[in-house]
């Protein structure tokens, strides 16, 4: 039982994780109703910067100032990718973006390649190896960390988009763009805040992963998990990506202990296709059936 | 400009407009006949890769570029075909068994996966066949008894009535039953492609709504292109089998899965011709990044060889590109250009202006 509680509380701390890439996700699609692949890799991205800035054999500033200047400067990487790049894909079909975000994200693999390399790294932070216990359970204080700043994160997020004028704006933009062109919502400025935003959250939950392990360019690839939740949770529902985060976290450990090794691998995958079978808008479902 | 004048609404639809196209494509045909002949073994192996690419392309091409659905995990069909033709050889079967039935089973599990996965709308597809990839890439590592595991499988040398089809004893027999393969699906698809069955399908890429109003059944049409899509897609992982010669899950990777969107989109979706094109493109860049390379590093002493990914990095950005400024890819921009030939010098630079869609969500919340 306590080794049960034991996986559930580390899947818990990992669930978040993929909450947060996932929510980046949702961020994007509920804004511009796009699905951005490099979310993942600016994740990667994100963690490798407050790594570079707050490493005392890299640039050594405190962690305090290493990782907002991080969610700084990926904001800044987000909203740039948008005015340059994706802007010039407006009108084109959803698709389109799909595949240049996979190119970009193999372009963002490719220069944390060559600036940090490719072998493993640790982020260095005040809290590593604290642990606290309660019972006959090992809490790290990284998960713990974890969990908190997700929650709060998701209730922000939320509550930006559900009472902000911006945020509304942002809904009206993936609703009817033509619409909410013609009642004046800056639908082009208002993208580029999102990715800005999307590209933010990205690096927290970087941080929060590199808080818990080591790091190297290919950890983006999480994101297709993450992707995964996002999906459970039903793409365009914040509560939603957190959901699935936690349940495709929370699976995947358990699995690993209790079944085959190759099954924990391929079960965030199994959840995701059952649910798109049975709820294909996800569990928070938000699609209704086009009428004609 | 050339002015064809039909004489039968029939001619509307002939596979070739007029008797000049049809002798370009004969002539094409018998160059590629004789390519043996005119090049060394490294560049025929390199025209059978080539073709192997285009395959599978066009595989790719049905559910992308003519019905619309995005598939992030073709990979996983062309490994479908290259184990089940294995297995099926190493079982004992003759390979003009073993290659139909490679074909038929991925294009089956194909359809299988389509049937519920096409209700849902574009992206969540291009999710649902990410997630088969990697659920196909880890029973690939589970069914140790038939694939071979970690360990991989060899994919036996081919002989049909007493001749050698051998990849590297008899590489031009192979080139050549490649060739036979590729031009004997071209034709198919492109006959295809103007039946009703195809039109059906370039029905539900424009407007599903349209498409039902006319009394298509959106659902099946899509599911049989998705399985027509994955079949074809693993004939050419059989032939890829054949031709890399003993492999593992590895050779499939979601690189692959990749590369082949790749082809389709730099090629140009929605265009037969686009598969070639972009399987060229992907399977020569390589060497001529590689003999680039070997100049910048000859004439002015810099090794770019020693930084990793260059490759993947070098074809992201033409991708980008590619998607940016000419997202009707390689076939598109010929057609522009020959439009402009021969009407010069009446071109004029709005004839191929895009049409803007404004997004509409389905969402409501």
């Amino acid at each position: 039982m306590t080794e049960l509680l034991q996986l559930v509380i580390g899947g818990l701390a990992n669930g978040c994780i993929y909450g947060l890439v996932a929510l980046g996700f949702v961020l994007i699609y509920k804004a511009s109703e796009g699905v951005n692949f490099a979310q993942g890799d600016m994740m990667m991205l994100g963690a490798f910067i407050a790594l570079g800035l707050g490493n005392s054999e890299q640039l050594g500033m405190p962690f305090a100032i290493a990782v907002p200047l991080a969610v700084v400067i990926m904001f800044g990487v987000g909203w740039g990718v948008e005015r340059v790049i994706v802007r010039q894909l407006f009108g084109q079909p959803q698709f389109a973006l799909v595949i240049l975000t996979i190119a970009l994200g193999f372009v963002f693999r490719f220069v944390a390649g060559s600036i940090w390399g490719y072998t493993p790294l640790v982020l260095e932070t005040p809290f590593a190896g604290m642990n606290m216990r309660a019972g006959g359970i090992v809490i790290s204080v990284a998960d713990l960390i974890a969990i908190g700043v997700t929650l709060v994160l998701t209730v922000a997020l939320w509550a930006f988009f559900a009472f902000t004028r911006i945020g509304l704006a942002a809904q009206a933009a993936s609703q009817n763009q033509m619409a909410a062109y013609i009642v004046g919502v800056p639908v082009m400025r208002v993208n580029s805040l999102i990715w800005g935003l999307s590209g933010a959250v990205a690096t927290v939950g970087g941080v929060l992963y590199a808080t818990r392990g080591a790091i190297d360019p290919n950890i983006g690839l999480l994101g297709i998990k993450a992707f995964a939740a996002a999906v459970i949770g039903g793409l365009g529902s914040l509560p939603g990506a957190l959901l699935g985060g936690l349940i495709i976290g929370i699976i995947e450990p358990v699995a690993g202990r209790y079944a085959p090794g190759e099954f924990a691998k391929m079960s965030p995958y199994i959840i995701m296709l059952l649910v798109l079978v049975t709820r294909p808008g996800g569990l928070f479902s938000q699609i209704q059936m086009k009428k004609v | 400009m050339r002015v064809v004048f039909k004489t039968s609404y029939d001619s509307d639809i002939d596979l070739h407009e007029h008797g000049a196209d049809r002798l370009r494509t004969a002539l094409l045909l018998g160059l590629m006949a004789i390519l043996p002949f005119l090049v060394g073994d490294y560049y025929l192996a390199e025209a059978t890769n080539t073709l192997i690419w285009a395959l599978a392309g066009m595989g790719l091409m049905i559910a992308v570029g003519h019905t619309g659905q995005v598939s992030l995990g073709h990979a996983a069909f062309l490994a479908i075909g290259a184990y089940t033709d294995a297995a099926l050889m190493n079982a004992g079967l003759p390979f003009y068994l073993a290659l139909p039935a490679a074909g038929l089973a991925a294009g089956l599990f194909g359809a299988l996966i389509a049937i519920p996965a096409v209700r849902m709308s574009g992206i969540y597809l291009a999710i649902a066949t990410l997630a088969v990839f990697v659920i196909v890439e880890e029973l690939v590592i589970m069914l140790e008894p038939i694939t071979g595991g970690v360990g991989g499988i060899m994919a036996p040398s081919i002989t049909l009535f007493g001749v050698s089809f051998d990849r590297y004893a008899a590489l031009t027999n192979f080139y050549w039953l490649v060739l036979g393969i590729v031009a004997l699906v071209t034709w198919g698809y492109a006959n295809l492609m103007r039946s009703p069955t195809g039109r059906s399908f370039l029905a539900v890429r424009d407007s599903e709504v349209s498409a039902r109003a006319l009394g298509i059944n959106v659902t099946r049409t899509r599911a049989l292109a998705f399985g027509l899509s994955s079949g074809v897609t693993g004939l050419a992982g059989a032939l890829m089998g054949h031709f890399i010669g003993f492999f593992n899950y590895e050779l499939f990777s979601v690189i692959i899965s990749i590369n082949l969107l790749l082809v389709v989109t730099i090629g140009g979706l929605g265009s037969i011709q686009g598969a070639f094109l972009g399987a060229i493109l992907i399977t020569g860049m390589p060497q001529l990044i590689a003999i680039l390379r070997d100049g910048v590093n000859a004439n002015f002493g810099i090794d770019l060889g020693g930084i990793p990914g260059l490759d993947t990095m070098v074809f992201s950005m033409i991708l980008i590109g590619f998607i940016i400024f000419e997202p009707a890819g390689l076939y598109g921009r010929w057609r522009k250009i020959r439009v402009w030939l021969e009407t010069f010098p009446l071109a004029r630079r709005d004839m191929f202006r895009r049409h803007k869609t404004y997004l509409k969500t389905e969402r409501m919340k």
